[in-house]
């Protein structure tokens, strides 16, 4: 049977009906979004003063990782392009670098991410918090059976007793890493397990900044991920395609392309929210 | 397609593709402005939130005006989003009046 549709325009809508499909599902995808930058708002505003982070992720990758995906975007509407101008050859070359740009902002997440799960948080048994990435562990370290040595490049904090300006000092260390990182001394800290309260890295469980983080661009790395895998489906199997029913593919290569313009348009937003406000 | 009528066609999509290339320089210039413009500490944290969403926000016009065509497009589709954009003002719209909206003796910070 054939799918009525694909290339003629319904006389009703004005459209393909791919196209009403895909716009139909993008707009359930801006209320998922929503729904979860709405939870960023509340968390934050919900946050005591001191504790929101600032300044935890690098702006350079960060700001690397648009340009990327706006150079995706307009690889990918110059892939749709080339079509439209009958031109196969050149809609290859564009989507071949739209998927490198997938895999290049992929990439740069993942080192991001690394970047994190490396990075711990101790309690210390004297009230002290003890901050930075891992550096070593004896391998006979276990924190249930008080044993071996834990060991951080990092530095120490002090909150306890501490009020007002002296406390938000200290809270900034932990906290605020705009500008004043510089000034923190990080050195080679090493813990016996007996030491330590707690010891947890900065994942999803650190704190609500670092859940709704991983919640986020997760979410987003999942679509940049389907985005890729329908555009390479696309570039490498759609040869066939192009020759037996170019309108058809053309259109195919539209509505994915609409995606992943808005999996750009999502991280335009989560760019500045996350990493610079 | 005559040969005329081909050539007319791929003048209409290079003149398109002119247009794609200016959007791009936009957002690039946009992500550098939204950048820079976070190093600058406006009077109240406020400013500094409203001009990053402000630049975001024109990002977010040019890629889905553009890129993706809205600014032509179908009643259809625009009656989608009139929904959309109806539901997800409404979404932000509970999220601010919330607030200032505490049980009795709620301990804020």
């Amino acid at each position: 049977m054939e799918i009525p549709y694909t290339t003629e325009i319904r006389k009703d809508t004005g459209l393909y009906n791919a196209k009403v499909g895909i716009w139909l599902f993008l707009a359930s995808e801006v209320m998922l979004f929503g729904a979860l930058f709405s939870s960023y708002i509340l968390l934050r505003v919900g946050t005591p003063e001191g504790y929101w982070p600032h300044g935890w992720l690098n702006i350079p990758l960060g700001t690397a990782n648009t340009l990327v995906l706006i150079t995706s975007s307009i690889t990918t509407v110059m892939a749709w392009a080339s079509l439209k101008m009958k031109n196969f050859g050149k809609f290859k070359m564009f989507h071949a670098i739209t998927l490198c740009c997938a895999l290049i902002f992929l990439c740069i997440k993942s080192y991001e991410y690394h970047d994190k799960f490396t990075h711990y948080r101790i309690t210390l048994t004297n009230g002290k918090i003890a901050d930075g990435h891992f550096a070593d562990e004896s391998k006979d370290f276990d924190l249930l059976k008080k044993t071996g040595t834990f060991t951080i490049h990092g530095h120490e904090v002090e909150l306890a007793d501490k009020t007002g300006p002296e406390l938000q000092k200290e809270l900034d260390k932990l906290y605020d890493l705009r500008e004043k990182d510089s000034t923190v001394e990080h050195k080679e800290l090493t813990y016996q397990a007996s030491e330590i309260v707690s010891l947890r890295n900065y994942g999803p469980w650190q704190n609500t900044y670092t859940a709704i983080y991983f919640t986020l661009t997760g979410l987003h790395a999942l679509h940049v991920i389907g985005g890729a895998l329908v555009i390479f489906y696309l570039w490498a199997f759609g040869g066939r395609m192009w020759k037996e029913d170019p309108e058809r593919f053309t259109n195919r290569v539209e509505i994915s392309g609409l995606f992943w313009h808005f999996v750009d348009l999502v991280w335009i937003f989560l760019f500045p929210v996350l990493y610079l406000l | 397609m005559s040969d005329q009528s081909h050539s007319e066609h791929a003048d209409h999509f290079a003149h398109h593709v002119r247009r794609y290339l200016y959007v791009f320089v936009a957002l690039i210039i946009g992500t550098i402005f939204t950048v820079w413009a976070s190093y600058i500490h406006f009077s109240t944290r406020e400013i500094n939130i409203g001009v990053a969403l402000l630049i975001a926000s024109c990002k977010a016009f040019l890629v889905a005006g553009y890129f993706m065509h809205l600014i032509s497009e179908k009643k259809m589709i625009y009656g989608i989003l009139g929904f959309t954009v109806f539901f997800f003002v409404g979404l932000m719209g509970l999220t601010l009046w919330s607030f200032g909206d505490f049980p009795p003796h709620t301990v804020t910070h």
